[in-house]
């Protein structure tokens, strides 16, 4: 814990309940590409436990101050889960939570991808993979030199790896053993077209990081202990990747490991079910 | 110019702590020095220049003041969408230095051509472009874009322009000599071509007029509309493909200006790859970016009006 951080109590993680901000998020995110006509709702999904351990137990960030230099930086390098961020952000107080809808919709800052232009708590704006990595290497070195502690976190996805970029970054922070940047992999198994295993297969994946020289947690991504004792226990001398396997679309059933989710609109009566399925047994089709 | 750009980088990291070089691994005897005073300020990202312009992003992200320095396109069109994305979309803080501008390493064939980037990088929202005509303006040019901050792409030629030492301002056209027949515009080192075709033209009695436009973004059109206006018959030439960049800002800026020229030519690389090698001085014969086709262009737009 560094000492700036120490005089921000605003920017110490709220002690909540990591598994019900998920739920919150799974939610938010399916109401959000409903009302907005997204797509993506099921890659929203398999990152909803990674991204509610980072904004609920992990980032030292402080909503009142979204600049604030002492804070913890975080990319989602896999830029098409903007909605879950976004809603991340709204629960965390950045923002309200009724700007949510806005998701998608005619001149609103909350694009698809997300963008950090009119949107309080976001840092990095993305949207075309393979981007991220490098830009939190630089964080993790310039904010590592500078010494003030802070940890830069990147969420990727697994097809996103298909990227020469995302490797030209990982030898980068080995080289530099970047200990304060932490990437994670959102391994759901499911890319554009099919199965990752079937387009450009990633396995043996933990292997590849690790001989990269990366310190390597692999874990079921949706699994909150698991995730929480993997942030925990990241390496002190070289940058930690945490392979967290997840299922796209993970808490709606018929979404579950289904490529079409990837693209669509859960809408009428695909609605209701899901939000049934989330707890919600009297929304109407938004 | 290249060595003058060193020299002012190593005064500004002297004076600035967030000065931090990200090299792409080029630059063998040029930077040791550097090196050597800012171990500190200095990172090599290697052959992987994708990575070196996404860690600049992020280190300026982060409060650094960043210059990425590699040769021809590989710190700009290989890495595009870094600087597009990251760098201009965030404002980063960000100076893209390209060495070897134009045909400077005219041996080296078309992948060390750098005669797209202007017009590309112009393109594009927040950023700066500037291509100094020599050294002593690479060095105040180099300076001037600290002061104003990135997102900047700065354009180093091996050949140069020999002028005298005077002011130069960042984004203020410069008119180095007078005349009032024609007016020739230039950017980057080929200058030195349009200064050679004015003293050829004096010889005639044709007074050309040449302004070096250095700064091609923000584009000092106010300048060229007036030296348009006042002289009627326009000539543009760059180390460059004519489709885009300077010869292309004249126009766009004349015409926007409400100027009626008598006569316009770009001259520069057609819209065409070069297909043999050469130094930069038989290439730029070769492919009629001299000042024997600025004489002609003037002597032509001269004799139809």
């Amino acid at each position: 814990m560094n000492a700036t951080a120490l005089q921000h109590p605003a920017a110490m993680p709220p002690a909540i309940d990591s598994e019900a901000l998920a739920l919150k998020l799974r939610r938010h995110v399916v109401r959000m590409c409903s009302l907005g006509g997204s797509a993506h709702v099921g890659s929203c999904l398999s990152a909803a436990d990674i991204i509610a351990m980072l904004y609920g137990a992990v980032l030292r960030v402080d909503p009142a101050d979204p600049a604030w230099p002492g804070r913890d930086r975080f990319i989602l390098s896999k830029g098409h889960a903007g909605a879950c961020v976004y809603a991340a952000l709204a629960e965390r107080g950045f923002f309200p939570v009724e700007m949510l809808d806005r998701h998608y919709r005619n001149g609103s800052p909350l694009s698809g991808h997300v963008s950090h232009k009119g949107v309080p708590g976001v840092d990095v704006s993305t949207g075309s993979l393979g981007h991220g990595l490098g830009i939190g290497a630089g964080m993790a070195l310039q904010l590592g030199r500078a010494g003030g502690g802070q940890d830069v976190y990147v969420v990727l996805s697994d097809g996103e790896c298909d990227e020469g970029s995302v490797w030209e970054a990982a030898l980068f922070a080995a080289h530099h053993r970047l200990a304060n940047l932490c990437a994670i992999v959102d391994h759901n198994k499911l890319q554009s077209l099919g199965p990752v295993a079937e387009t450009i297969a990633l396995e043996p994946f933990a292997d590849k990081w690790r001989s990269f020289g990366w310190a390597v947690r692999r874990i079921d991504g949706h699994d909150h202990r698991a995730l929480r004792e993997a942030f925990a226990t990241r390496a002190a001398d070289r940058p930690t990747c945490i392979i967290a396997d997840t299922v796209k679309g993970r808490g709606v059933s018929f979404m579950e490991g289904q490529v079409l989710w990837h693209y669509r609109v859960p809408r009428g009566a695909e609605y209701v079910a899901a939000m049934r399925e989330l707890g919600i047994a009297d929304a109407v089709d938004a | 110019m290249r060595d003058s750009f060193v020299r002012a980088l190593t005064e500004l990291a002297a004076e600035d702590p967030r000065v931090v070089l990200v090299n792409g691994d080029l630059g063998f005897g040029v930077l040791t020095d550097f090196i050597a005073r800012r171990p500190h300020q200095y990172v090599n990202a290697g052959i992987a220049e994708q990575n070196m312009t996404a860690v600049a992003c992020g280190m300026a992200l982060a409060g650094a003041r960043a210059y990425t320095y590699s040769i021809g396109n590989f710190p700009t069109l290989r890495c595009l969408e870094q600087i597009r994305n990251d760098v201009c979309y965030h404002r980063a803080d960000v100076t893209i230095v390209a060495v070897g501008g134009g045909f400077s390493y005219g041996q080296l064939g078309m992948s060390h051509f750098a005669i797209e980037d202007l017009a590309v990088l112009r393109a594009l929202p927040e950023m700066t472009v500037v291509a100094p005509s020599d050294p002593w303006q690479a060095y105040a040019l180099t300076r001037q874009l600290h002061r104003r901050g990135g997102p900047a792409y700065l354009r180093l030629d091996k050949a140069r322009a020999e002028l005298p030492e005077a002011p130069v301002a960042l984004g203020k056209a410069r008119t180095v000599r007078d005349g009032g027949d024609a007016v020739v515009f230039a950017t980057g080192g080929v200058l030195a071509e349009a200064l050679a075709a004015a003293d050829d033209l004096a010889a005639s009695g044709i007074a050309l007029r040449v302004v070096d436009v250095h700064t091609i973004k923000p584009f000092d059109a106010d300048a060229v509309c007036s030296a348009a206006r006042a002289c009627g018959h326009v000539v543009t030439i760059e180390e460059h493909t004519v489709v885009g960049g300077l010869g292309a800002a004249v126009a766009e800026a004349c015409l926007e200006g409400g100027v009626a020229v008598r006569g316009f030519r770009r001259i520069g690389l057609a819209d065409c790859y070069p297909t043999v090698v050469g130094d930069q001085a038989y290439l730029r014969a070769h492919y009629r970016i001299d000042a024997a086709a600025v004489a002609r262009a003037v002597r032509a737009m001269l004799r139809a009006s």
